[in-house]
């Protein structure tokens, strides 16, 4: 069986998962729902008089720096708990199938739980006349961004079989990552180290990067970067798993 | 079909296996017999390729798990201690599953799925999640996903463990029914499987393989060495063996 074969196969499986127990509607019902208030209450929706959706999508660096480990923690940490792990390390598919189906199906629920957020965009059409190639950049840029710190959390969830640490610890690394671009950090940082380090520092940051997208620029840098970010996390879940399969 | 060369595993300080070799061939059943902790688990996780030992070799059917991982597991039908499995699936799904990635097809797919659910009675449960199965149909479920490729390797870790009287006895059954076109490894620790569906066993303890025994042609009963158990006795023998073995640790 060749590398795609498999990862469909699991990709399948884990999607399907998700929508066999309640978490999925869930998730889904918490997610709109935080979404709304967000966007609503602290955003200020309607008060801010504009005809965009600003204030659904500058919100999104922060709530999935909690919704996102809350997928992303059962991913190993689940298969390492119930042993189901031995069997499929020993099954014929690759790690690196099994890897890339398990984050392809957690990225596709999350696209799934973004896409039903459609009602917010009928909204602004309706009340004035967005920019709809904006509001399609910022979709992009959020399931980009939520793609970055669904890796970062599988990677976490493969290092213990206990998912509550998993969600503590994708949690931490994910602020980290948000935090990086804040003005507050990059001042701090520019203070005392030379500024191309805090250049790096800041180009690290999933905000920077974001804001860049949401702006309604798609720079194929943004892009990449995220890209190269899943990458680099899936790569090191395929490592941790290898080197950690039986504890 | 099964070639174990000098196998060892170490945790840390603790050598769970410990320069293990012995090889397996078509038609043979072999009882991987020893206490708890000797090292049976950790050795089958090797042979199926999810440990890596820390030295020693393994290969089936000529392929060496170290070196073709896939080839290898290929050719192995898997059953792990305590029979895991998707328990938010139901038995259907579970084993279809299984099937896709065993790369099972069309009418071949069909008719494996169908003998083998028959063959383990998974009929009434198949709609069921597997986590509201009893503990004997889960293990069904395990040994059903093990068998489902019909492959040339058989390891099952503890096939009968937590299982009832008439259970164990239709597993055993159907181990002997596969038996004779299969290389076949099952632990456990219970003394009358071994007489009932094993053609040799190995004894191991604190990671060491201590005796090898099959039975005896010509007087009835299981001769392990020099040592002869009568029928039925091989437990007094295997206590014989076990309590005299101590633990080694690494320098
Ligand atoms: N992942 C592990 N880490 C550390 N020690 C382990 C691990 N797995 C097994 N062991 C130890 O190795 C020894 C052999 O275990 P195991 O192979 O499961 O024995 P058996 O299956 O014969 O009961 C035991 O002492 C066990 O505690
Ligand atoms: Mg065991």
């Amino acid at each position: 069986m060749n590398g795609l074969k498999g990862t469909y196969i699991i990709f399948r499986r884990e999607l399907a998962a998700y929508f066999a127990t309640p978490l999925a509607y869930v998730f889904i019902v918490i997610f709109l729902f935080s979404t709304g208030i967000f966007t609503f209450y602290v955003g200020n929706f309607f008060d801010r008089g504009q005809d965009d959706l600003k204030a659904f999508f500058m919100f999104h660096p922060w709530l999935y720096l909690f919704l996102i480990p809350a997928i992303s923690m059962r991913l190993w940490a689940e298969e390492r708990k119930q042993g189901t792990i031995e069997l499929l390390m020993t099954l014929p598919v690759r790690l690196g199938s099994i890897v890339a189906g398990k984050f392809l199906a957690a990225w596709c629920f999350t696209a799934i739980a973004l896409a039903l957020t459609f009602p917010l965009w009928l909204t602004v059409n309706y009340l004035g006349h967005p920019d709809n190639g904006v509001i399609l950049a910022s979709y992009l840029g959020s399931i980009l961004m939520a793609g970055g710190y669904l890796a970062i959390g599988a990677c976490i969830s493969a290092t213990t079989r206990n998912q509550v640490i998993a969600f503590v610890v994708s949690v931490t690394i994910c602020f980290i990552f948000v935090v990086a671009g804040a003005p507050i950090v990059l001042d701090f940082f520019s203070g005392w180290l030379p500024p191309f380090v805090a250049n790096i520092i800041g180009s690290l940051s999933f905000l920077t990067h974001f804001n860049a997208i949401t702006d309604g620029v798609v720079d194929l840098r943004d892009v990449i970067f995220y890209v190269s970010t899943i990458a680099v996390w899936l790569f090191a879940n395929v490592i941790v798993v290898d080197l950690k399969k039986a504890a | 079909m099964i070639e174990i060369r000098n196998l060892v595993k170490r945790f840390g300080p603790l050598v769970a296996v410990n320069d293990v070799s012995f090889s397996v061939t078509r038609g043979e059943v072999l009882g991987f017999l020893g206490p708890n902790g000797a090292g049976k688990s950790t050795t089958m996780k090797m042979i199926t390729g999810f440990l890596a030992p820390t030295a020693g070799r393994v290969s089936v059917c000529g392929a060496d798990v170290a070196q073709a991982p896939l080839a290898a597991k290929r050719q192995i039908g898997y059953l792990p201690e305590g029979a895991p499995a998707y328990p938010d699936m139901t038995a259907a799904g579970f084993l279809d599953f299984v099937a896709d990635i065993r790369g099972l097809k069309g009418v071949k797919r069909r008719e494996r799925l169908d003998q083998v659910i028959a063959s383990v009675h998974l009929e009434a449960v198949l709609d069921q999640p597997i986590d509201t199965l009893s503990k004997g149909f889960k293990r069904r479920v395990g040994l059903a996903q093990a068998i489902l490729h019909d492959p040339p390797v058989l390891i099952l870790d503890e096939p009968t463990d937590g299982l009832d009287p008439n259970q164990k006895h239709e597993v055993r059954e159907l181990i002997r029914a596969m038996a004779a076109d299969k290389a076949i490894i099952i632990s456990t620790h219970i003394l009358e499987e071994v007489e009932a569906v094993c053609s040799r066993a190995v004894i191991i303890a604190h990671g060491r393989l201590l005796a090898e025994g099959r039975p005896d042609e010509t007087e009835s009963g299981w001769r392990f060495g020099d040592l002869l158990a009568a029928p039925g006795r091989l437990d007094a023998l295997f206590r014989e063996i076990t309590t005299n073995a101590h633990p080694e640790r690494a320098a």
